[in-house]
């Protein structure tokens, strides 16, 4: 539905997009993730038309960005990440307009008002001003706005940003409802917001791709192999470390020990085994050997996780502060 | 063309939402009626004073008020226009709701056109007030409505002109108060380059007051259709929308 190839946006000193390249299939949602500054937004809006591309291309549904923008817009329903929103007018106003601006005219226009209304349950607000309207029902005017002329593809920068957690489930759902009839793409630098909704991640960093994958691929690619944490504790007094990390690497089919912590007399390890499953084995280890197994619970590595690894977890935090919003 | 419609339709309805249009309407209306007001009460005391001495000159109500107050309703227009074009696009550019107009399925030319259109039709609802003064002239005298005709053309066409150049320095600034500066400020030169006629003669300072939007009206204000000086309206209305068509375009590379 989407195809981007060495897609790239200069500014006058700065790269903005760094030869992005990526596919989206038909009926996906994929996240579009990275810390502010990343330039998520700028290749949204060049997927929009709103920006063109200092060189590469870009498609949408099987039209080219530069070369046929009008086919291009009138396939995509877009959602900036402050909601354009006129405050002086009505809400069911504002969305006819949106819809003539988008080429729906006459019944067909008005049962798509009434639909998307529905839809984004914003009917109880139809004949309030715009400008009057809470942040939540501004964001779901917004959705409602970007899905009038039923667009094949949907594309939402941060749509849940400013939201209270309510809300932002409530937006959530909307979206995940919406993924049947279209292709979604949301821009984000919320993780559990990919983890729950979306099935593809996009992740982008200082303007280059860093990684492209299904959200489970990524999480086991970042893992390696099954992990799990491990919290040991003395029966009397402290523990040797040494002795139980000796004694926990011979236990079969476990690669590598790792000492984490230690709080009062509890030690925790991390345990990395490349085949199959050792937590029977570990636990034994460790009642026989006269320990106390306090914990034993798989190290499912986050989002968050795969995320500062991918794009550097030390230079992550300085560059959202030196970079700020994009 | 439909798009251009709904545009206009959008503009002409935020000016009727909030008070800008009911006020520039109000405060055309007032200057205009106390312009007209001065004019006639002038016209009725030289009329009396001709009459006490016995000597009958010809009154001409077309030349002695009607030609000064169009002259004088193109002056309050300047005054005005900026205020009419200011927030076309600095507004859209400062919400963010410019990118829904750009991202939708439209032409540039078609948003630059609507806008440009509703901004002319709350300037010609301005003249309409203007009208009903003229109206009075009609009823208790029998001036040449010709005059007054291409009077009103004129008016239009000049501010077809002033409103395409404020549209352009509107698409230049998120800030409506730059943008209305700027243009009254630009609309002022334009209107006083002919003075440089007064006391040069030479080739340069006859391009300069050929610039001027002011020395093109005269010939409207007087009844001649004259169609130099339509296509000089024509020619800075046209350019002037390139230019906010050329900004637009340019906006999306810089920004």
């Amino acid at each position: 539905m989407i195809t981007v190839k060495e897609l790239t946006k200069k500014y006058a000193r700065t790269v903005a997009v760094d030869h992005v390249s990526f596919e989206v299939q038909k009926g996906q949602i994929v996240g579009f993730l990275g810390p502010n500054g990343a330039g998520k937004t700028t290749t949204m809006r060049m997927l929009t038309c709103f920006l063109p591309p200092t060189s590469g291309s870009a498609t949408v549904a099987g039209f080219d960005v530069l070369e046929q923008p009008l086919e291009v817009k009138k396939r995509i329903g877009y959602l900036p990440e402050t909601p354009p929103l006129y405050p002086e007018m009505e809400t069911s106003e504002y969305l006819k307009f949106v819809g003539k601006l988008k080429g729906l005219s006459g019944a067909e226009l008005s049962k798509r008002v009434d639909y998307v209304c529905d839809r984004c349950a914003i009917s109880d607000v139809k004949t309030k001003l715009l400008g009057k309207l809470s942040k939540g029902y501004r964001q779901r005017v917004g959705l409602a706005q970007a899905i009038i002329h039923n667009p094949d593809v949907l594309i939402l920068d941060e749509p849940t940003a400013g939201l209270d957690p309510k809300q932002i489930n409530e937006t959530r759902d909307l979206i995940k409802s919406l993924a049947g009839d279209h292709t979604i793409i949301l821009s984000t630098h919320i993780l559990p917001e990919v983890e729950q909704t979306c099935q593809q991640v996009i992740i982008i960093n200082k303007g280059k791709l860093v990684a492209t994958d299904s959200v489970q691929n990524l999480q086991a690619r970042a893992r390696g192999g099954e992990s799990v944490l491990v919290e040991i504790a003395g029966r009397n007094g402290s523990l040797d470390l040494g002795v139980v990390k000796k004694r926990l690497e011979q236990i079969g089919g476990i690669s590598r020990v790792e000492y984490k912590t230690s709080h009062a007399n509890r030690n925790v390890f991390e345990i990395e085994s490349q085949k199959g499953f050792v937590r029977g084995d570990l636990a034994r280890a460790v009642v026989e050997a006269g320990w106390d197994l306090n914990e034993l619970r798989p190290a499912a590595m986050s989002l968050e996780e795969i995320f500062l690894q991918l794009t550097g977890a030390e230079t992550a935090p300085a560059e959202v502060a030196a970079k700020g919003a994009n | 063309m439909r798009n251009v419609l709904t545009i206009w339709r959008k503009e002409m309805r935020s000016y009727f939402v909030s008070p800008i249009a009911y006020l520039l309407l109000t405060m055309f209306a007032l200057i205009f009626g106390f312009f007209f007001w001065n004019a006639l009460g002038y016209f009725v005391l030289m009329g009396m004073e001709s009459q006490m001495r016995g000597q009958m000159f010809p009154m001409n109500l077309n030349e002695e008020v009607i030609r000064p107050l169009l002259s004088n309703a193109s002056v309050i227009g300047l005054f005005f226009i900026p205020m009419i074009t200011m927030r076309l696009f600095a507004e859209e550019k400062r919400t963010g709701t410019i990118e829904l107009l750009v991202t939708s399925p439209i032409r540039d030319t078609e948003i630059i056109i609507g806008k440009w259109l509703a901004a002319l039709t709350l300037y010609a609802t301005m003249l309409l007030f203007t009208a009903v003064n003229f109206a009075f002239l009609f009823k208790y005298g029998n001036p040449d409505w010709k005059p007054l005709a291409t009077g009103y053309l004129g008016l239009l066409l000049l501010a077809g002109g002033l409103l395409a150049i404020g549209e352009f320095i509107s698409t230049l600034t998120k800030n409506q108060i730059i943008a209305g500066a700027a243009t009254f400020g630009i609309c002022l030169l334009l209107w006083v380059l002919e003075w440089v006629s007064g006391y040069e003669s030479a080739a340069w300072a006859k391009v300069l007051a050929y610039m001027s939007v002011v020395t093109h009206f005269e010939s409207f204000a007087k009844g001649v259709l004259d169609m130099k000086d339509a296509i000089f309206y024509l020619t800075v209305i046209f350019v002037g929308l390139f230019f906010t068509a050329r900004s637009m375009e340019s906006l999306r590379w810089r920004s």
